[in-house]
């Protein structure tokens, strides 16, 4: 009975396994060892598959992530939501130990050495973590709006973080943050998200354009003020619905506009921070008297939004200069204010090279010049995306985007079509692991974020980062391939 | 288990953010690969160092195959700035045993782009120029600890005689304009500066080659690119054959030590200039290597202006050598005919003008005007000629006729000799004389003195050798040129060419019998040598700048001509004291290999008539 039964289950695993998903992962685990072996080409020529070379160890983790892979399609489904609470706190343990026990390597305390094989514990947290928020949030009638529910929830994110910024591995520790978006997704106020865009969109701006004024303000303030004064409009309009309260203020700004551009060829010119004080301080006042012929509350927040905008703005130079200068050098020469070809900006400039060099079909396999002569840092780790580019070309590197855009909407659909919370807020944060790395490490290769030094999934070289992917990944299809037998349970 | 549809719609801004995300990382991945080559060029800039190969240029000989000029090897310490690493200044210094404040100046003057405006930290610059073989061979040793330093071999001029410095030129370091003018020059290259290192600049230079290494990211050097199916061998420059004879050459030199001047030797037959003497010369050699700032400086600075190249540059009243153009001209145009004689009392006088003249018969045709060298005789016929209303309508119209047959005998405009900075001289036409004298204004009487090669009457000693040329070939000239042949190239086109005057031949052979004349029994007497049908006419030009020049034209043998000479001196006084002896010397030296009067020889060689030059222009 007990065997007919496992066998049966075998069987609906592997026709409700979800085959796509499995694929690009193959695909993408290979590609990334063919992309090792191009990045650590030495002219000398060892074999691809020699274990001397990077790429001969990355196809010993690759064939043993498939076991852990494997193993885990065994496991039931039940386990992993029964243990997620244990799991996590022994991994938690772990990061605590790892701060204590790992060597110094570089600075960072990560590394956990057994033998001849290193382990970075950090990777591993990720899953765990994932499994602890999804039990959380399949706790029966767990509400995020309870402000209980919502502190433990923060927690559960909130511990390894802090483990792992006392490992000094803040790139590693930022990747938590994208947990943010399964939050979202679970009904945190898209308000949070909504302000955190607006922060980061009024910081770059005000920063990039600081060396130019017009209207006798940096350029950069100007730009932020019409941002504030367009989102003041687009929330009347779509936000608060109120078409009355919109279209006078949009008037108002536009008779301002002309005002002073008509004024400016009178040759009479009005100093920025006046004209937009007055202008903005006008609208919010008659905002403030107008709401109440209308949707009080969020008129409201439109204004306290508008006054929180110029509020961060003069506030963003201010906590600027209290970063670390290597930290400031890193924002702006992402920026594009400062260039240090030498110093920070020198990993971001030579990969910059590298992929643009590579042309519409790249140099060809082992042919990139800019990986093969040690151009670019850490071109087997965190720069893995350069040697694509340099070597396969525009279509290589578009398209490893886009397998990483296919697996991600995927993960995005197998979470929705979960039954269960579980399932459902698990699939969303692995979603969200990928989402961060994508955006993060490709836009640093790029040269359009700061370098934060974490990995491209499945691409880069390392057993640890493999590994973390795998069992992230794996989970999800277990979890996923038994979602039909949810009535069952 | 409950669902919220209302949050399930929040998948779409989830996967909209990272659809939005994708998309603009595919826009940066198309701003970076496929808009431009910039990022290729970078690539290839950090992986490829193009190692330049210079070619040997071309080497130079003599007419008659005597090395003149060769190549020796020379070593300059350069740098590729980018390269360059933290290094050992002290051991550096102490190797090429220079004091450290020094380098570290050069160092400054190398990176200021004001001060070296072709600064880049990709493109070798040059630290230290000629290293000794003694400092070449003890950095050559210790290279390998200052990354970013190397030694590039170049070439530089050794000369095997010091004479024909003015026909040789030198080289020297290209700069910012040259390297904007002309893209096959790098920083550091070289360039001919004068003479025929100028004008062959093109074949003597050759062709470079490059070599294509591949370096890594510390600077190592891991062999060549593709196997060096990319390399380009140097291709070594094109030798030249000056037409000069080296000999004769030397000889003029020594003949016009210590006076001021020029002496153009041209074969007629073919326009190859034999001798192109400019005097005070210099050795060549001094503009050679570490020493070349410094001596040229000094040769600019020479009062006597040693640079100056007097045999093409300088243009000076050419005085009597003029009168055979005049005779020429009245024949072409009917004015006289060789019985025609014209009254010299002493001189042409008339309406109160008075052109001096000294002691012969009266009246004078001329063919015995240009034995005695007669003033009055060309007075009256450029006279005759420009005032002939009736043939000419009026006196401009005359002569602007005069003015065209002057330029067809190589006179006014640069003969186009294959060196650079030929001047032109000066031949007056009709507008010049109605901005000078007003329209209607002037006669013939009023330029008379151009009528005897003064006044207006400005020419180079290659143009006056040119004229004799001219005569000698009876009514043609090529265009002289101090290269016989560009080793396999051959000759330029334009010095094919046969320019004839408007003279018509059968009038020349009067003017060769007239010169003939000049030395039989004539104004150069001492210009006959035994053997040879010498053909001469002194010049005495009146200048003012002190004591007249002495000048001398002359050819030989009369028929069959294989030499043409002009020796112009200033301030040597009559054309017979110091002209006609240094010319006749050159016929002898070449026409016979030897010299025997050697009495004359010594007494020119040891003369000076420098004291007497008024330096100040020319």
């Amino acid at each position: 009975m007990e065997l007919r039964s496992t066998n049966e289950s075998n069987n609906t695993l592997l026709r409700s396994i979800d085959w796509l998903t499995v694929i690009l992962y193959l695909i993408m685990v290979v590609a990334g060892a063919v992309s090792i072996y191009a990045a650590s080409y030495d002219y000398d020529g060892a074999s691809m598959f020699a274990f001397s070379e990077f790429s001969g160890k990355q196809f010993l983790w690759i064939g043993l992530s498939f076991v852990i892979g494997f193993s885990l399609l065994l496991i039931d489904r039940r386990v992993y939501e029964a243990y997620a609470y244990p799991i996590y706190g022994v991994m938690v343990l772990l990061l605590a130990a790892t701060i204590v026990v790992a060597p110094n390597i570089k600075g960072s305390h990560s590394w956990l050495v057994l033998g001849p094989v290193s382990l970075q514990p950090a990777e591993f947290a990720k899953f765990a973590t994932s499994l602890a928020l999804a039990k959380l949030f399949s706790t029966y009638n767990f509400s995020l709006k309870e402000r209980r529910n919502f502190l433990r929830a923060v927690a559960i994110i909130v511990v390894p973080i802090l483990l792992i910024i006392l490992q000094n591995e803040t790139g590693s520790a930022l990747v938590y943050m994208s947990f943010i978006l399964v939050l979202y997704r679970e009904g945190m106020s898209g308000f949070v998200l909504y302000a955190g865009l607006c922060m980061i969109v009024y910081f770059v701006v005000a920063l990039k354009f600081s060396a130019t004024l017009t209207m006798g303000i940096s350029t950069g303030a100007f730009i932020v003020f019409v941002i504030i004064m367009v989102l003041i409009l687009a929330m009347l309009f779509i936000y608060c619905r109120s078409f009355i309260l919109g279209r006078n203020v949009s008037l108002g700004y536009m008779g301002a506009a002309l005002l002073v551009v008509g004024l400016h060829f009178l040759g009479v010119d009005i100093n920025g921070y006046v004209f937009f004080f007055t202008v903005i301080g006008a609208s919010l006042i008659y905002l403030l008297i107008g709401m109440f012929h209308d949707d009080l509350k969020k008129v409201l927040i439109t204004v306290i939004f508008a006054v929180a905008s110029i509020v961060f703005l003069f506030t963003v130079n201010f906590a600027f200069s209290k970063l670390q200068p290597h930290q400031q050098m890193r924002i702006k020469v992402t920026l594009g204010i400062e260039q240090d070809l030498r110093g920070a900006g020198y990993n971001v400039n030579q990969s910059k090279i590298a992929i643009g060099s590579g042309g519409l079909w790249g140099k060809g396999f082992l042919n990139g010049t800019q990986t093969k002569l040690k151009y670019v840092p850490e071109q087997h780790t965190d720069f893995i995306y350069c040697t694509i580019g340099e070597e396969e070309g525009f279509w290589g590197s578009a398209g490893v985007l886009l397998l990483f855009l296919i697996l991600i909407l995927r993960i995005i659909t197998i979470a929705e079509r979960q039954h269960t919370a579980f399932g459902r807020v698990y699939a969303y944060c692995v979603a969200s692991i990928f989402i961060f790395h994508l955006c993060i490490n490709v836009g640093m290769v790029l040269g359009l974020c700061p370098v934060i030094g974490i990995p491209l999934p499945f691409f880069s070289y390392g057993g640890s980062s493999l590994w973390g992917f795998t069992f992230l990944l794996f989970i999800l299809l277990r979890i996923d391939a038994a979602r039909k037998d949810y009535g069952a349970w | 288990m409950r669902k919220d549809y209302n949050l399930e719609k929040r998948k779409f801004v989830i996967g909209g953010f990272i659809v939005l995300v994708v998309a603009i990382y595919l826009f940066r991945l198309v701003e970076l690969q496929l808009s431009d080559n910039k990022y290729k060029e970078s690539a290839d800039s950090n992986a490829f160092v193009n190692k330049t190969i210079y070619p040997s240029r071309g080497l130079i000989y003599d007419r008659n195959g005597k090395l003149l000029v060769y190549n020796q090897p020379a070593y300059d310490l350069v740098m590729i700035h980018k390269d360059v690493q933290p290094f050992d200044t002290a051991d550096f210094c102490n190797t090429l045993q220079i004091p450290r404040a020094d380098f570290e100046k050069r160092l400054a003057e190398i990176t200021d782009r004001n001060k070296n405006r072709n600064y880049s930290p990709y493109i070798e610059q040059i630290v230290i120029q000629h290293l000794s073989a003694q400092d070449y061979g003890r950095i050559q040793e210790k290279l390998y600890r200052f990354p970013g330093f190397y030694i590039v071999k170049k070439i530089v001029r050794e000369y095997n005689y010091a004479a024909a410095a003015n026909v040789l030129g030198d080289i020297r370091e290209v700069n910012a304009k040259d390297i904007e003018n002309d893209k096959y020059y790098n920083p550091g290259d070289y360039t001919g500066d004068l003479g025929v290192e100028k004008s062959y600049e093109k074949f003597l230079r050759g062709k470079k080659g490059r070599e294509i290494l591949i370096r890594d990211a510390v600077g190592k050097i891991k062999g060549k690119y593709k196997d060096g199916a990319d390399d380009v061998t140097a291709e070594a420059g094109n030798d030249l054959k000056l037409s000069i004879d080296i000999d004769l050459q030397e000889y003029g030199e020594r003949l016009m030590q210590n006076k001021i001047g020029a002496v153009v030797a041209i074969d007629p037959s073919t326009g190859e200039v034999l001798a192109l003497v400019s005097s005070p010369g210099y050795d060549p050699a001094l503009l050679v290597g570490k020493e070349r700032g410094k001596n040229y400086a000094k040769l600019v600075n020479n009062k006597y202006k040693p640079l100056f190249d007097r045999s093409i540059m300088a243009a000076y009243p050419p005085g009597s050598t003029f009168k055979p153009t005049q005779g020429l001209i009245f024949r072409q145009e009917g004015i006289v005919d060789l019985t025609t004689a014209f009254p010299c009392h002493r001189g042409y006088i008339n309406a109160g003008l008075r052109v001096g003249c000294h002691g012969h018969g009266s009246p004078i045709a001329l063919k015995p005007a240009l034995q005695t060298s007669c003033n009055a005789y060309f007075c009256w016929g450029f006279k005759r000629m420009v005032d002939m209303k009736s043939k000419y309508g009026s006196v401009p119209k005359a002569f602007e006729v005069w003015k065209n047959h002057m330029v067809s005998q190589g006179y006014g405009y640069k003969l186009g000799i294959d060196l650079p900075g030929e001047s032109r001289g000066f031949i007056p036409n009709t507008k010049y004389y109605n901005k000078m004298l007003g329209e209607g204004k002037w006669t013939a009487q009023s330029v008379i003195s151009i009528a005897i090669g003064q006044g207006e009457i400005l020419a180079t000693p290659l143009q006056i050798a040119n004229l004799c040329a001219t005569i000698a070939n009876r009514g043609y000239y090529y265009a002289p040129h101090v290269v016989k042949s560009i080793m396999g190239v051959g000759i330029l086109k334009r010095f094919k060419e046969k320019h004839h005057t408007t003279i018509d031949s059968r009038y020349y052979d009067d003017i060769a019998e007239g010169m003939r004349m000049a030395v039989l029994g004539g104004t150069c007497r001492t210009a006959n040598l035994p053997g040879w049908e010498v053909c001469g006419k002194t010049g005495t030009a009146q200048n003012p700048h002190g004591r007249d020049h002495s000048v001398f034209m002359g050819f030989a043998p009369m028929n069959n001509p294989k030499i043409a000479v002009c020796a112009f001196v200033e301030n040597a006084g009559f054309g017979a004291t110091y002209g006609v002896p240094i010319g006749s010397l050159m016929m002898e030296k070449y026409l016979n290999g030897k010299v025997t009067r050697t009495a004359l020889e010594s007494r020119m060689v040891n003369s000076n008539t420098i004291a007497y030059s008024g330096v100040k222009k020319h």
